[in-house]
């Protein structure tokens, strides 16, 4: 059901881990949902120049931690804004339908640790995330 | 030691045994014949089919007339309820069940549901066991059926069965049982559990997969899912799947005749990887501690997932489940592990190794070694952990 490039992914994630000198830190998901990811991200002059995340959940939640923070390395934060699930998604060579929440998961992810890093600032992050993540993201209906 | 694959998911499905092979393999070849057919061929046929009937129905102490074969255990699930609810309609529309039943039992309720009949679902203790009291207080005037499995799949739980069937015939009820997990791995006898109604599947006792039974005490009409030719007495159309009857056969007096040495040789395992996968931190047994099937030792660790221990442990070479269901479109984990009142994130982290006969000390060796590290691993890279880590410190 899960493609080779979600296996491989899977079995070998990049970017496990925690970054002590995060300057912006997001977690999304719920326990009772069965998923949760949390990213650390490391932020220089608006470029993200290094990423970790630690995720409990299925396989496509491993998966999609690890693609979505090995595409978002190096990205200034406009263009990792811009990473949408869809993206991360085609990456992995798709997902089964029951899996495309965990895309979202990472997308907000992403978006959860750049609204910290603005909120560190003392900027609201709303009107520029678009939203400020302390929400029950499975309990949100994405229309995935 | 790479290489080895142990295969711990027996209560998913098992190998065909060997005896049932090379009793399937002549129907599967030469001897082909519709047992409908009148020449030779369809008599040989024939003769097979009703040989298998026979030992089918000594090795759960029927009478051949009470077995009618299937094309799977679900198909049984389904024809019971389907088949008593439209029958006994007159008598009322109260079916009373458990909420821990496989989909098979509890999808079919539900859709009984939708067309009017009232289920009671009676819930269980943190072992996942009725109670007999429920049960009485929940007997209605209406009611027609009583189902609850013999054994869980998930948590291998054994219900009280001859206590519920004793109760269902005292206060003449009917009474079906899902004992799908529990044919061939522990002793059943329909007379004495006074079982009116029983599901079978062969390929949980190294039958063949696609063959299922479904018992049904003498006197009994149960109307046919399926019309047509009119085989099976008329209850059950569809051309007989000979190679496989004889396969299941085969298979349950196989396990029948080894069952005392086999219940001692597999509750030993199973106790022992009950044991040792116990000494990994935050960690428990689902199910009860005795009454549970030999062969499955189930477990929750918390703050990892189930699908993505299964997944990792299939790397590491080994096939097991997890009632979690991520996959779900709820997101909800295993009805099961909810009932028997674990958290929903606790839940998560289910893992069921089933095994069998055909389990040997090495593979529990290698199960024992390679789990742990497996969990954690995962507890490394999860959130939940550190923060489990954090609260204890």
């Amino acid at each position: 059901m899960y493609s080779e490039k979600v296996m491989e992914h899977f079995s070998n994630p990049r970017n496990v881990g925690e970054i002590e000198d995060a300057n912006a830190i997001g977690q999304v998901g719920n326990p009772k949902c069965g998923d949760i990811m949390k990213m650390y991200m490391k932020i220089e002059n608006d470029v993200i120049v290094d990423i970790k995340f630690k995720t409990f959940g299925c396989g496509a939640a491993i998966a999609t931690s690890s693609m979505a923070t090995e595409m978002v390395k190096g990205m200034t934060i406009e263009e990792a804004l811009q990473l949408t699930n869809k993206a991360v998604t085609d990456a992995l060579d798709g997902l089964p339908p029951a899996k495309l929440h965990c895309s979202v998961l990472a997308e907000e992810g992403i978006k959860s640790a750049i609204a910290d890093y603005y909120r560190r600032q003392g900027i609201d992050p709303e009107p520029i995330v678009g939203c400020n993540f302390d929400c029950d993201a499975c309990h949100q209906d994405h229309g995935a | 030691m790479k290489a080895r694959r142990v295969y711990a998911d027996n209560a998913g499905t098992t190998a065909l045994s060997k005896t049932a092979l090379d009793a399937m393999m002549p129907y599967l070849t030469e001897s082909f014949g519709n047992p409908s057919a009148i020449y030779s061929a369809g008599r040989e046929a024939k003769k097979a089919l009703e040989s298998a009937r026979a030992t089918i129905a000594e090795a759960i102490g029927a009478r051949p007339e009470e077995i009618y074969f299937t094309g799977c255990g679900t198909e049984a699930n389904n024809w019971a309820l389907r088949g008593i609810a439209e029958v006994k309609a007159k008598n009322g529309r109260h079916i009373i069940s458990s909420s821990v039943e496989h989909h098979a039992v509890s999808h079919t309720l539900e859709a009984l549901a939708k067309k009017g009949y009232e289920i009671t679902y009676l819930p269980v203790d943190e072992y996942g066991l009725i109670s007999l009291d429920d049960l009485k207080n929940a007997i209605r005037e209406d009611t027609i059926l009583i189902s609850i499995m013999t054994a869980n799949n998930e948590i291998g739980t054994i219900q009280p069965v001859a206590e519920i069937g004793a109760i269902a015939r005292e206060r003449g009820i009917l009474f079906h049982t899902d004992a799908i997990q529990a044919v061939g791995h522990i002793p059943m006898n329909v007379q004495e559990m006074n079982i009116d109604l029983m599901s079978i599947a062969a390929h949980k006792f190294r039958g063949p997969k696609g063959m299922g039974v479904l018992y049904i005490r003498k006197g009994l009409y149960v109307p046919p899912l399926l019309t047509g030719g009119g085989q099976e007495r008329n209850r059950r159309s569809g051309t007989e799947n000979v190679p496989g009857a004889v396969g299941m056969a085969a298979a349950i007096k196989e396990a029948v005749d080894n069952m005392d040495e086999n219940v001692k040789k597999v509750t030993a395992m199973r106790d022992r990887l009950i044991r040792e996968l116990l000494k990994v931190p935050y960690s428990r047994l689902t199910g009860h501690p005795e009454k549970r099937l030999p062969g499955t030792a189930s477990f929750v660790f918390e703050c990892v997932e189930g699908e993505a221990m299964v997944l990792t442990l299939d790397n590491a070479g080994i096939s097991a489940s997890s009632g979690s269901a991520c996959s779900s479109a709820s997101l909800d984990p295993s009805h099961v592990l909810l009932a028997i009142g674990l958290p929903h994130e606790v839940a998560h982290g289910s893992l069921r190794l089933s095994i069998n006969e055909t389990t040997t000390e090495e593979d529990i060796d290698y199960l024992i070694a390679t789990i742990p590290p497996v969990i954690e691993k995962l507890r490394a890279m999860s959130p939940l952990w550190e923060d489990k880590l954090n609260e204890k410190s």
